[in-house]
């Protein structure tokens, strides 16, 4: 698979190297070179220097071929907005966003958008670790 | 006619006050308690709300599901956007409005619903090129659909339009020039119509043939 995924971070280069090894084609965007560092020297995918909610800039990554795209900044309304670009406007057929406000994942979710909320997977998580 | 405005910012606080003049029923959202605090002693305690604006469980407290338009003018794209589908898609409301600062947003926006955008950056870039002689075609309007601009220009001295008829510009079919204003008389244009220099010209067109208009037109 083509994998497309927006934001760096933790998350994000945890995602890359994992797909990267799986055997998948992976193109990492993040607005800042360094972000994209972690990603370490033998990282065998591509990286994109740009603001993700830039439909050139997805474009860029090649977005266009891609079989997912994944949404993983720390800003929800970024990953939302991107996600809406990489659905609405270039068809990607799976798009993922990360959401931390469990609200907003869940309205989303209900929009149209597979949303996965750290938060609320981390209150769940907790909770069960509680009752047991 | 309720309005909601998202983004208290130099924006959202001038509009809000002018359409409160205007005798419009106004709520401010605003989420940072300090900027909230000057806006409340500036627009009355009424006409406020602290909260996030792209937070539903605030939409819901402020009666989104009556309010007539949602103008949202954060200083972020991405922000406006948010507020604009969670007021659209969740709480139909019939008009949804959007500051934008990257113009190529527009597009996007308008493919997501959203009914109209305002772009900060376009509409300076209009007045400049208003006021400068630029070669250029003035965009006016973009009209919600297909990327279809309106766009405005002066046929230039010596351009292909300058003494031809309409018809035999070759202007491609997706553009199409719909009013001419000739010193004091305006006029809707036939194929018959012969430009001559110095006429304003609006049109509408794709921004496929935008160039093509503007050569026909501009001569450049």
């Amino acid at each position: 698979m083509r994998i497309v995924i927006l934001g760096c971070g933790r998350l994000g280069a945890y995602l890359a190297r994992r797909f990267a090894q799986d055997g998948h084609e992976v193109v990492v965007i993040d607005r800042e070179r360094e972000a994209l560092d972690a990603l370490g020297p033998d990282f065998p995918g591509e990286t994109v220097v740009g603001m993700g909610i830039d439909a050139e800039v997805l474009r860029r990554a090649g977005i266009e071929g891609a079989d997912a795209f994944i949404a993983v900044t720390g800003y929800d309304n970024t990953n939302i907005m991107a996600a809406e670009v990489a659905r609405e406007i270039f068809g990607v057929p799976r798009v993922i966003t990360r959401l931390n406000d469990p609200l907003r994942a869940e309205i989303f979710q209900e929009l149209g958008l597979k949303t996965v909320s750290p938060t609320a997977l981390a209150v769940e998580a907790i909770r069960k670790c509680l009752e047991d | 006619m309720y309005l909601i405005i998202v983004g208290g910012g130099k924006v959202g606080y001038y509009l809000s006050k002018s359409l409160l003049a205007e005798g419009y029923e106004v709520l401010l959202i605003e989420k940072n308690p300090r900027r909230a605090a000057f806006l409340i002693d500036e627009l009355g305690a009424d006409h406020v709300w602290v909260g996030d604006g792209c937070d539903s469980s605030t939409f819901a407290q402020v009666g989104m599901n009556r309010a007539d338009a949602v103008i949202a003018v954060t200083g972020d794209d991405e922000d406006n956007l948010v507020v604009c589908l969670l007021a659209k898609r969740k709480f139909n409301v019939p008009r949804t409005i959007a500051r934008i600062n990257n113009p190529r947003n527009a597009e996007i926006f308008a493919r997501l619903g959203i009914d109209v955008t305002v772009s900060t950056t376009e509409i300076i870039q209009a007045q400049i090129e208003r006021a400068l002689p630029l070669r250029s075609l003035v965009h006016l309007l973009a009209l919600r659909r297909g990327g279809i601009q309106l766009v405005e220009g002066k046929v230039a001295p010596g351009a292909p339009a300058d003494g031809r008829a309409l018809r035999e510009l070759g202007i491609p079919a997706d553009a199409l020039v719909v009013m001419v204003v000739r010193g004091d008389q305006t006029f809707i244009p036939s194929g018959e119509t012969i430009l001559r220099a110095e006429d304003e010209i609006l049109a509408v067109t794709t921004p496929q043939s935008e160039p093509v208009l503007r050569r026909l037109l501009l001569g450049a």
